[in-house]
C-alpha cells in the first residue's frame, strides 16, 4: 500500500539480485571448467541395466560389479543403459550420469588417491534398485 | 461427519448440495482424509529406514508402492484439495459474489477427486510420482500403473475445470465497485495458480496419454526399442510439474497473507510487491523446468539457461518473505496458533528457497541430484510451506466454519511438535543426501552416518506423527464440544475490524 516509502524493499531485491547472479557466474565458470574432458582420458563404456552394472575397458576387458582403475589417469565414462533408466554415480568423486536407453551419455573423472570407493545407482529402477551398487577400486599404476 | 454444527444438516444434503461453502466444505474433508492417509505411509517408510535390514516392509516392490502412493496422496489429494477448499470458501467472500461462477461446474471438479483417489489406492503403483519411461512403460506392473495414469488423467481435467471457475469467479463477478487492484492477496494467489494451471496441466494431459498408449504397445513415444525418446517425456513431465509446483506454494503463502498482518494487527507491508511477487512467480516459474534434468546428458548451453531461468524466479520468492518481515516489523503481533504456523512457515520457506538455489547451480547439483537432499529440499516446501501454511489457516477457519473453538493449548503443542520434527526430518535429510544416500531406496548398506543420520530422521517423523494425532483429536473433539466461538472476534485481536472476510456458514 502507497503511503510510505519503499527504498528498504528496492534495496533488499537488489542484494537478492546480486547474490543469484553471482551463484550463476560461479557455476557457469565451474561447469565449464569441469566439462572439459582432458585428450588423453580412457574411455570406459559403463552399461546400467536391471541390476547391476558392467564396465569395458577400452582393451575390452569386462568387469561386473567392480571397476579398477589405476591413480593420477584420466577416464572418460560413456554411459549407456539396456533397459530402464538408471543413473551411475561415485559420489566421493561427484561422478553422475544418467544412464538412458538410446542415449550415450558421458562423464569423466581422475582418481587422485589410491582406495575403494562406491559405486551406487541413483536413479529408480525398479525392485532391486537398493541394491544396485559396485566397487571403485583405485590402484597404483600397474607398468 | 458434519462441521456445520449450528444448524446441523443430514450429510447428504451437504454432498448434493452446489453452494460455495459446502463444496469447500467437501474439498476440506477429503484432503484432510489424504493427508492422515498419506501421511501414515510416509511413517512406514521412515520406520523400515531406522535401521539397514527389513524392518517392518516385507519386500522393496511393497516399499517401492508405498512412496510412489505417499508423494502422489499429498501432493494430489490433500494440497491441492486443501487449496481448493480454502478458494472456495473465501474466493467468492473475497471478490463479494454469492457464489462460484459455475456452481455445478464446482461441484463436478470436487466429486472427481474421490474416484481419483480411490483408483490411485486401490491400484497401488511403484512407478514414483514421476511415472518415468520406460521404466513405467516396459517395467512397471498394471493394473496398477493404469490406475494411477487414469486417477491423474481425473485429477488434471478437475484441476483445470476448478481452475476456469476461479478465474471467471474472480475477473467477472467481482462486485463491479471493485477493481483488481483491491482484491486482497489471497484471491490474488487462487487467480495466479489457476492462470498457471491452465497453461501447464494440458502438457501432462498429453504426456499421460502416451503414456498410456505407450503402454499399451500401440504407440512409441517414450518406449527406446520402438525408435521413443524418455528424455521427451522427462521435457513434458516438468513443463507441467515445475510450474505447478508455483501452484502449490503460492495458495499457502495467500493464506499467509491473510493471517500473518491480521495476527500483527497491521496493515500488509506492501499490497503491490505481493501482487507483483506472484504475477512474476507465475510467469518466471515456466522458464526453469529443466533444472531437475541436469544429469540426464543436457548439453553446457540448456543446462545454463535453466539454471538461469531458476535463479530468475529467486527474487520474488524472496519479495513475499521480506513483505511478511516488514508487516509483523513493529506490529503488535498475537501469537495464537494460526500464527505460529504462519510464522515458522516463513521460516522453513526461507531454508527450502536457500537449499533451491544450491540445486540450482549445476556442478553442485551433481551432489545432491537424487539423493535424500533432494527430499529434504521439496519437504521443506510441502511440508514445511504448504502444509503449515495450510494447517495455520485450517486452525484460522475453524471458529468460521465450526462455530466453535479449537483449543488453543492443543494448536500450540502442535506447532511445537510439528516444528521440531520437521527441522529433525528435513534438514537431517539434507545432510545425509550429501553423504550420498540415493533416494527412494528399500534398503541401505550399513554406513555409521548413513544409520545415524535416518534415526535421527525417524525420530522426527515420529513426533510430527504424534503431533498430528493430537490435531484430530482436538479437531474432532472441539467441532463437537468446543466453546462456541465469538464469531466477532474468535482470537481476541480487539475487535471486528480485523476479520473484514469470515467465511459465514450458509445456514447460520
Ligand atoms: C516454490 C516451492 C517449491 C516446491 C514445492 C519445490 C518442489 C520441488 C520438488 C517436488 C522437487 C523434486 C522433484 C523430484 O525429483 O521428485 C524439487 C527439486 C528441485 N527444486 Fe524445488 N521446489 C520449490 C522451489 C524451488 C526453488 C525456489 C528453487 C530454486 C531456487 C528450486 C530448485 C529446485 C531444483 C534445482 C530441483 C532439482 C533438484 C534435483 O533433482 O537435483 N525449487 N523441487
Ligand atoms: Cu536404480
Ligand atoms: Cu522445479
Amino acid at each position: 500500500m502507497s503511503g510510505h516509502s519503499n527504498w528498504p524493499e528496492w534495496i533488499y531485491v537488489a542484494v537478492v539480485i546480486a547474490l543469484m547472479a553471482w551463484v550463476g557466474a560461479e557455476a557457469w565458470e565451474t561447469e565449464r571448467l569441469i566439462e572439459h574432458v582432458p585428450e588423453d582420458a580412457k574411455i570406459i563404456i559403463v552399461t546400467g541395466q536391471q541390476w547391476f552394472w558392467t564396465f569395458e575397458h577400452e582393451d575390452g576387458t569386462k568387469e561386473i560389479g567392480e571397476l579398477h582403475v589405476e591413480v593420477g589417469k584420466a577416464y572418460k565414462f560413456e554411459v549407456v543403459s539396456k533397459d530402464v533408466n538408471h543413473s551411475f554415480n561415485i559420489h566421493d568423486y561427484v561422478v553422475l550420469m544418467d544412464a538412458i536407453p538410446g542415449r550415450v551419455n558421458t562423464v569423466w573423472f581422475a582418481p587422485d588417491k589410491v582406495g575403494e570407493h562406491d559405486i551406487q545407482c541413483r536413479e529408480y529402477c525398479g525392485l532391486i534398485h537398493y541394491n544396485m551398487r559396485g566397487t571403485l577400486y583405485v590402484t597404483e599404476p600397474s607398468s | 461427519m458434519t462441521l456445520e454444527l449450528q444448524k446441523p444438516r443430514p450429510i447428504w444434503q451437504i454432498m448434493f448440495s452446489t453452494h460455495h461453502t459446502d463444496v469447500g466444505l467437501l474439498y476440506l474433508i477429503t484432503s484432510l482424509t489424504f493427508l492422515f492417509l498419506g501421511g501414515s505411509l510416509a511413517l512406514g517408510i521412515r520406520a523400515e529406514l531406522f535401521l539397514p535390514g527389513s524392518q517392518i516392509i516385507a519386500d522393496s516392490m511393497t516399499f517401492n508402492r508405498i512412496f510412489t502412493v505417499h508423494g502422489t496422496t499429498l501432493i494430489f489429494l490433500f494440497i491441492i484439495p486443501f487449496a481448493s477448499a480454502v478458494g472456495n470458501y473465501y474466493v467468492p467472500i473475497m471478490v463479494r459474489y454469492k457464489d462460484m461462477a459455475y456452481p455445478k461446474l464446482n461441484a463436478i471438479a470436487f466429486w472427481m477427486i474421490p474416484p481419483a483417489g480411490v483408483l490411485i489406492w486401490l491400484g497401488f503403483a511403484d512407478f514414483t510420482w514421476y511415472a518415468t519411461p520406460p521404466y513405467s512403460i516396459i517395467s512397471a506392473p498394471g493394473p496398477a500403473a493404469d490406475m494411477w495414469i487414469f486417477g491423474l488423467k481425473i485429477l488434471g481435467v478437475s484441476s483445470v475445470l476448478g481452475a476456469l471457475n476461479f478465474v471467471v469467479t474472480i475477473l467477472k463477478c467481482k462486485h463491479p465497485d471493485m477493481s483488481i487492484g483491491q482484491i486482497p492477496l489471497l484471491a490474488w494467489s487462487f487467480l495466479s495458480t489457476s492462470l498457471i494451471i491452465i497453461v501447464a496441466i494440458p502438457t501432462f494431459a498429453a504426456a499421460l496419454l502416451m503414456l498410456l498408449t505407450d503402454r499399451l504397445g500401440v504407440s512409441g513415444f517414450f518406449n527406446p526399442a520402438l525408435g521413443g525418446d524418455p528424455i521427451a517425456y522427462a521435457h513434458l513431465f516438468w513443463f507441467t510439474f515445475h510450474p505447478e509446483v508455483y501452484v502449490l506454494v503460492i495458495p499457502a503463502i495467500g493464506m499467509m497473507y491473510e493471517i500473518i498482518p491480521r495476527f500483527s494487527r497491521k496493515p500488509i507491508y506492501s499490497y503491490n510487491s505481493g501482487v507483483f511477487a506472484f504475477v512474476m512467480l507465475s510467469i518466471v516459474g515456466f522458464s526453469s523446468w529443466a533444472h531437475h534434468m541436469y544429469a540426464t546428458g543436457m548439453s553446457f548451453t540448456e543446462k545454463t539457461v535453466f539454471m538461469v531461468g531458476t535463479l530468475a524466479a529467486v527474487p520474488a520468492s524472496a519479495m513475499h518473505v521480506f513483505n511478511f518481515i516488514a508487516t509483523m516489523w513493529n506490529g503488535r503481533i498475537k501469537f495464537s496458533t494460526p500464527m505460529m504456523w504462519a510464522v515458522g512457515g516463513i521460516a522453513l520457506f526461507f531454508s527450502a528457497g536457500a537449499g533451491g538455489v544450491v540445486n540450482s547451480a549445476m556442478p553442485l547439483d551433481f551432489t545432491t541430484h537424487d539423493t535424500y537432499w533432494v527430499v529434504g529440499h521439496f519437504h521443506l516446501f510441502v511440508m514445511g510451506t504448504i502444509a503449515f501454511g495450510s494447517i495455520g489457516y485450517l486452525y484460522y477457519m475453524f471458529p468460521y466454519v465450526t462455530g466453535r473453538m479449537y483449543n488453543e493449548t492443543l494448536g500450540k503443542i502442535h506447532f511445537v511438535m510439528a516444528f521440531i520434527g520437521t527441522v529433525l526430518v528435513f534438514f537431517t535429510q539434507h545432510v545425509l543426501g550429501l553423504y550420498g544416500m540415493p533416494r527412494r531406496i528399500y534398503d541401505y548398506p550399513p554406513i555409521p552416518e548413513w544409520i545415524a543420520m535416518n534415526q535421527i530422521a525417524t525420530v522426527g517423523a515420529m513426533i510430527i506423527g504424534i503431533s498430528m494425532a493430537i490435531f484430530l483429536a482436538n479437531m474432532i473433539y472441539s467441532a463437537g464440544k468446543g466453546k462456541p466461538a465469538d464469531t466477532d472476534d474468535p482470537f481476541g485481536l480487539g475487535g471486528k475490524y480485523y476479520y473484514p472476510f469470515e467465511a459465514k456458514n450458509p445456514s447460520h
